[in-house]
């Protein structure tokens, strides 16, 4: 199964197995992975699940979809690598990726 | 909501209290569907939400999104459940105050409840049903360091009174429609608008949008990229706005109000103040009335625990059926209550206006 590692604000990084098909946020979730709230579950409606994309994985993971830009408007801190990570479905060729939880999620 | 209504709404509540059989705190499918259910026993209910539309959470976080598992209904989005609640619910001519906070739940000398909303708005009831799901939704407040302090004083999360601004720089941050029909209606008010967002793109109407940048042209407001960033002040007082480029460099925009719209959040909120035991920002209840600890208050939905609770939409369906039998015992008491069925009952079919 492919390997995410989150890697929260104080620098702490946990890695986990998802599965194909699962979302980033979902198993940080499954996992009690901290940093990550994803209070509306997944709906792409609330920007709780904010992640930094490790600049090695930009191009991989790609950019977010005109719905999810908008709702980053709701999230803080936002940069050029910055997803909603229930937006993120797992691939094999996602294996290995690294996301960053930004210290607040709202 | 608009000011005028809610001002309109004060003026109301300050000439009387309100007076119903039930009040139910929160207007989520569950606080819908328990008109239904106490309408069948004869109990008038009003409804508050602090949201401006019905529908908790399926209203406000997944209104297009499907649901599978509502019984006999293979596949309904959010909003479509709402609907079909609120139909359900209109024989029983429920009423709503919706865009105001219930704050104060205090017990009145006769055994019922009084219950008052951050709009002064005071109802008194004989039950209370809390239905207030995940908590109330409350803006999102921005992670910038200290800002408690100028909360209230010169960050504003809504505007109740526009003319509170007369000849005041505003900095108001967000793309949505909040954002921008609150810079569309301050920039004839203020002394300067300033609308700080981190890009050039905009959820909000077009039509919004494009009446900005005709304001920014005619050089009546000022538009400007990026991120809030900080707040510089003094005791509350707001002066400058710090906020951050794409490319991390700041710049400083002279403020004396702030104006952050970044969406809602659900927060508990005044639930937890009002005596209750809770158990994890949840209400523990019995499963047979779904009381709580305190008698004639009921709790049913997402907000309700007891031992196997679901944060499922069907079994808050289930638990007010039985919250309805148990609060009819206190608003009609020593009043018999006869099962019956909707399909098969001349009484019901009165009430429900289908005799
Ligand atoms: C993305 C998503 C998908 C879901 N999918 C399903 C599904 O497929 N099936 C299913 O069964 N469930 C699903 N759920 C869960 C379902 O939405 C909840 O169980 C349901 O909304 C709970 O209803 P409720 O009426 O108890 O509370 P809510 O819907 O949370 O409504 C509570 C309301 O109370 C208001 N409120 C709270 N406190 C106050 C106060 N002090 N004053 C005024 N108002 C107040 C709030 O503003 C809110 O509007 C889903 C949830 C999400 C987020
Ligand atoms: S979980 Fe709400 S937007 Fe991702």
């Amino acid at each position: 199964m492919p390997k995410i590692t989150y890697i929260d604000h104080g620098g702490s990084a946990r890695t986990v197995e998802a599965a194909v098909g699962s979302t980033v946020m979902e198993n940080a979730i499954k996992n009690s992975v901290p940093g990550i709230v994803a209070e509306c579950g997944g709906a792409c409606s609330c920007a709780t699940c904010h992640v930094h994309v490790d600049e090695a994985w930009k191009e991989k993971v790609g950019p977010p979809s005109a719905m999810e830009e908008d709702m980053l408007d709701f999230a803080f801190d936002v940069s050029p690598n910055s997803r909603l990570s229930c937006q993120i479905k797992m691939t094999d060729a996602l294996d290995g990726l690294i996301v960053r939880t930004p210290e607040r999620q709202g | 909501m608009g000011s005028e209504q809610a001002d309109r709404m004060n003026e109301t509540a300050k000439r009387a209290t309100l007076k119903t059989d039930a009040v139910i705190i929160g207007a989520g499918p569950i606080g819908l569907f328990a008109v239904f259910e106490l309408g069948l026993v004869d109990i008038k209910a009003h409804l508050i939400d602090v949201l401006d539309k019905p529908g908790g959470q399926c209203a406000e976080l997944y209104p297009e999104k499907p649901i599978y598992d509502i019984p006999g209904i293979a596949v309904i989005n959010g909003q479509e459940l709402v609907d079909r609640l609120l139909a359900q619910i209109k024989p029983f001519a429920p009423t709503f105050h919706l865009g105001e906070r219930v704050d104060g739940l205090t017990r009145t000398k006769d055994g019922g409840f009084r219950l008052t909303t951050e709009l002064g708005t005071e109802i008194e009831a004989k039950v209370v049903v809390i239905a207030a799901g995940g908590g109330a939704f409350e803006p999102k407040r921005p992670p910038v360091p200290g800002l408690e302090a100028y909360e209230g004083k010169s960050v504003f999360y809504s505007v109740r009174k526009p003319d509170a601004f007369r000849g005041k720089n505003i900095v108001i941050v967000g793309g949505g429609d909040s954002a921008l029909d609150w810079t569309l209606n301050l920039v004839p008010v203020a002394k300067r608008v300033t609308l700080l967002h981190r890009r050039d793109q905009f959820r909000a109407a077009p039509a919004s949008v494009n009446k900005m940048h005709g304001l920014v042209a005619e050089g009546k407001m000022n538009f400007m990229l990026g991120q809030l960033h900080a707040l510089e002040g003094e005791g509350g007082k707001l002066a400058r706005v710090l906020a951050r480029r794409g490319d991390n460099s700041t710049f400083a925009i002279e403020a004396d109000a702030l104006l952050p719209f970044f969406g809602l959040t659900m927060k508990l909120g005044p639930v937890a103040r009002w005596g209750l035991n809770l158990h994890e920002e949840r209400i523990p209840v019995d499963t047979e009335k779904f009381q709580s600890s305190a008698p004639g208050i009921f709790a049913i939905g997402d907000i309700s625990h007891y031992p196997g609770k679901l944060k499922l939409i069907l079994s808050g369906f289930h638990e007010a059926a039985l919250m309805a039998q148990a609060a009819h015992a206190i608003v009609h008491p020593g009043k018999k209550l006869v099962f019956q069925y909707t399909t098969t009952s001349t009484s019901l079919h009165k009430k429900l206006g289908v005799a």
